[in-house]
């Protein structure tokens, strides 16, 4: 078997085992965020919390639940990695400073996991396992809270109510999460990935001597760092590291545990709203762009341009062994197309084409299939858009799913869109033009570059991968990438939320001969056609600076 | 406005609640009952697949590269160039790992790639200089290895810095140099690559590798036994 055949065998056969869980992990959670019992568990969750679980939020109450606990996840976290140095179980490593436990809390908070630090040197058991981790739970169960608030909004009529955010959050915790990575965090030890508590390890070498390697909970936090788009490594090398990902099984899994709640929650979005087709039309989108963005990256990288790769006889650079050029083109589509950000091979060595279609796939927005809940709210903002730019061409009121997409709702969609490609070109632009900040490049001219337009992209579309050249533990690239991160999370919901809001308050619009047929293909031909222009024209002068220029030189 | 600042204080605090009370069952029971079961059922790979060679010593663990290097000329010199120790089967070049700047308690190994683009000036001069080497150290006095025949991860540093395997085409041109080091016949020492070659995962997962230390620890019993 060729290399080039063995990543088409690799791509299908994980297309087929998606295939296979989408329908009943979809269904079960459209079951559970519309079931009004309770699991004893929770009850009990809810009593501390101090919350009413059965209580309807209208937009702005769900919205000011969000940011209450975002922001106490911030504070908490920032604080943890603070007092690091006084913490028993830190190994003895001492506290983060100020700027760059500022980047961290907001980035794992944002569900970004952009990282500025070396995991294996900086940060002990209690933050790993005890701060990051736990967001990388309870981020993911907030993006996809707010996406069921936003399919309740299409679902329901003549009233405000979206839902309770603490029981959503909860229960994606509780219902979702932790049954799903408990079974895959023990598969992946079973594949070689550790799972201990014996801190610093000393063994002994081949040729003499002994070498030190960090032990920890890694498995436990590998698998919720894919499940819920999170990223962020245990180690500096994140998932090339071979305790984080021992073999080429293991790193199907983990491309399968990156996908799977994604593509699920478009079945969940067919449930919730009463008709399924409408459900496959949005996962139709989203794998056609995920296959073509990943069949392009096979070809560019099995194809290996660039003068350094056609020195060595092919692009192996950044890239393992056991994985191959197909298992990394596999595994780093995912990662941008999702808002992971997890690494199996170094996306900064990638070929010029390569690194581009890293760059376009967070720029997409991170929509196919997009971030655990985000990528769901994502693709339906963008669905809001082509349907009113349908509507334009015909000359009528644009409906979709029975609402009416009139002013109010546009303007929310259209800020939604609006708000990362104001950041990410905003601080490109400002780094570039200020003294210092390029002193971080690696590499220079077009690829130096796309290393800081890559840091922007990456931090306000919350992915968290870098082109790692980058030195991104400085003052500046800490405050700018933590603000991206956090705006370009935040900022979205709000409009998300406010847009659930207006739908849900609508009448239903009877459906006639003149209503656009959005469970067709015609109607996902349209999607991808909308999703491409836009990001091209918001792009495009940046992309040309960046990965064409070197592609092209 | 007193109203509106106590019920975001009363939310914040319903927010810090809900954040302890998720941090216990997500940050505690559940990193515990992984670790629990983890350890109860396989044991040796929660704890880092650490492998013995013939005499019952651990030198390492299987899933981490080690380097092979004679021992420095000048032990007190930390720029001196380590040379590789050609009795062994070589890995793949790591210039992207790290020496530990932060907690220096510790001298940790920091995992890490090159981060060198394709046009990278430096990349380009790594490669060609590793390809030289490789051409050089593997050509015997009765085999030549032609620079075409020097498979692209024998002179390209991996994602990790760690990986613990090389493609079987690199282990297959360095075995005629391995057996004359280690006065073995070339036939007993490709026999041996042979054996320590494992193909793809189920006939199509990843691509064929040879795992370096596995290698040379069955290559230091053959020598041992004489």
């Amino acid at each position: 078997m060729s290399p080039v055949l063995s990543g088409a065998v690799q791509l299908s056969a994980l297309a087929a085992a998606l295939a296979l869980v989408i329908r009943p992990l979809g269904d079960y959670m459209a079951t559970m965020y519309s079931s009004n019992r309770h699991l004893r568990v929770e009850r009990w969750i809810y009593k501390a919390i101090g919350a009413n679980p059965d209580t309807e939020m209208r937009w702005p109450a769900y919205l000011r639940g969000v940011l209450a606990f975002s922001l106490a996840s911030l504070l908490f976290l920032y604080g943890l990695q603070r007092f690091q140095g006084s913490l028993p179980g830190s190994l003895g490593f001492s506290s983060i400073d100020p700027d760059q436990a500022f980047n961290t809390a907001a980035s794992f908070v944002a569900n970004t996991n952009w990282q500025s630090y070396y995991g294996e040197q900086a940060m002990g058991h209690v933050v790993q396992t005890g701060g990051l981790a736990v967001q990388n739970f309870v981020s993911a169960a907030v993006g996809m809270a707010v996406a069921v608030a936003l399919v309740r909004g299409f679902a329901r009529t003549r009233t405000g109510e979206l839902g309770n955010f603490w029981s959503d959050l909860v229960r994606g915790v509780v219902r979702i999460l932790v049954p799903i990575a408990v079974v895959a965090a023990v598969v992946l030890v079973a594949t070689g990935a550790i799972q201990n508590f014996s801190g610093i390890h000393e063994v002994g070498q081949f040729s003499g001597g002994t070498q030190e390697w960090n032990g920890g909970a890694v498995a436990s936090q590998e698998v919720i760092k894919e499940l819920g788009t999170n990223g962020g490594g245990y180690f500096n090398a994140n998932s090339a590291h071979p305790f984080e990902n021992p073999n080429a099984f293991s790193n199907l899994l983990e491309v399968f545990l990156i996908l799977v709640i994604p593509f699920s929650l478009t079945r969940t979005f067919g449930r919730m709203v009463g008709s399924v087709k409408q459900g496959y039309a949005i996962l139709a989108t989203m794998a056609v762009i995920w296959l073509g963005f990943t069949a392009l990256m096979m070809w560019t990288e099995f194809h290996g341009g660039g003068p350094a790769f056609e020195a060595a006889g092919g692009a192996m650079e950044g890239k393992e062994d056991r994985f191959g050029i197909g298992g990394s083109a596999i595994f780093s589509v995912a990662t941008t197309l999702t808002s992971t950000g997890a690494v199996n091979s170094f996306h900064s060595s990638n070929t010029a084409f390569g690194g581009g279609i890293n760059l376009l796939g967070m720029q997409l927005g991170e929509i196919a299939p997009g971030g655990v809940g985000s990528g769901l709210y994502g693709m339906l903002i963008m669905a809001v858009i082509a349907v009113f730019l349908a509507g334009l061409m015909v000359g009528r009121t644009p409906e979709y799913l029975g609402k009416k997409i009139g002013t109010r709702e546009i303007k929310f969609a259209a800020c939604y869109i609006l708000v990362t490609p104001a950041l990410v070109l905003g601080f490109t632009a400002a780094s570039m033009a200020l003294p210092t900040p390029p002193d971080s490049m690696t590499n220079t001219g077009a690829h130096g570059f796309s290393e800081v337009l890559y840091a922007f992209t990456s931090g306000a579309n919350n992915n968290g991968s870098a082109f790692a050249g980058l030195n991104a533990d400085t003052q500046w690239f800490n405050t700018t990438v933590g603000l991206a991160m956090l705006l370009g999370r935040f900022l979205p919901m709000v409009f998300v939320l406010a847009l659930a809001g207006s739908l849900a308050e609508q009448k239903p619009v009877p459906e006639t001969a003149g209503t656009l047929r959005t469970e067709k293909p015609m109607f996902t031909g349209l999607l991808v056609g909308s999703i491409l222009i836009i990001t091209g024209l918001t792009y495009f002068p940046a992309l040309a600076l960046g990965p064409l220029a070197e592609g092209l030189a | 406005m007193n109203t509106s600042v106590a019920n975001t204080t009363r939310l914040l605090w319903a927010g810090l609640r809900a954040l302890l009370v998720l941090s216990v069952v997500t940050g505690v029971l559940y990193p515990l009952l992984v670790t629990g079961i983890a350890q109860a059922a396989f044991g040796d790979k929660a704890n880092g697949s650490e492998i013995k060679d013939h005499t019952g010593k651990v030198v390492g663990s299987e899933l981490i590269g080690q380097t092979y290097n004679l021992p420095p000329k000048n032990p007190d010199d930390p720029e001196e160039a380590p040379r590789p120790d050609l009795r062994w089967f070589q890995p793949r070049p790591s210039n992207g790992l790290g020496t530990n700047g932060v907690n220096t308690q510790y001298a940790l190994i920091l995992s890490g790639a090159t981060n060198r683009s394709g046009d990278n000036e430096e990349l380009i001069q790594w490669v060609k200089d590793a390809k030289a080497a490789v051409v050089k150290d593997n050509s015997t006095a009765d085999y030549r290895v032609k620079p075409e025949d020097v498979p692209a991860d024998a002179v390209t540093s991996s994602g990790s810095g760690l990986d613990p395997h090389i493609s079987p085409a690199y282990a297959d041109i360095q075995v005629h140099r391995v057996a004359e080091k280690n006065g073995l016949d070339a036939a007993q020492v490709r026999k041996l690559v042979d054996d320590n070659t494992d193909g793809r995962l189920l006939g199509f997962m990843g691509e064929p590798t040879v795992n370096v230390l596995k290698l040379n620890i069955a290559l230091r019993e053959l020598v041992a036994k004489g």
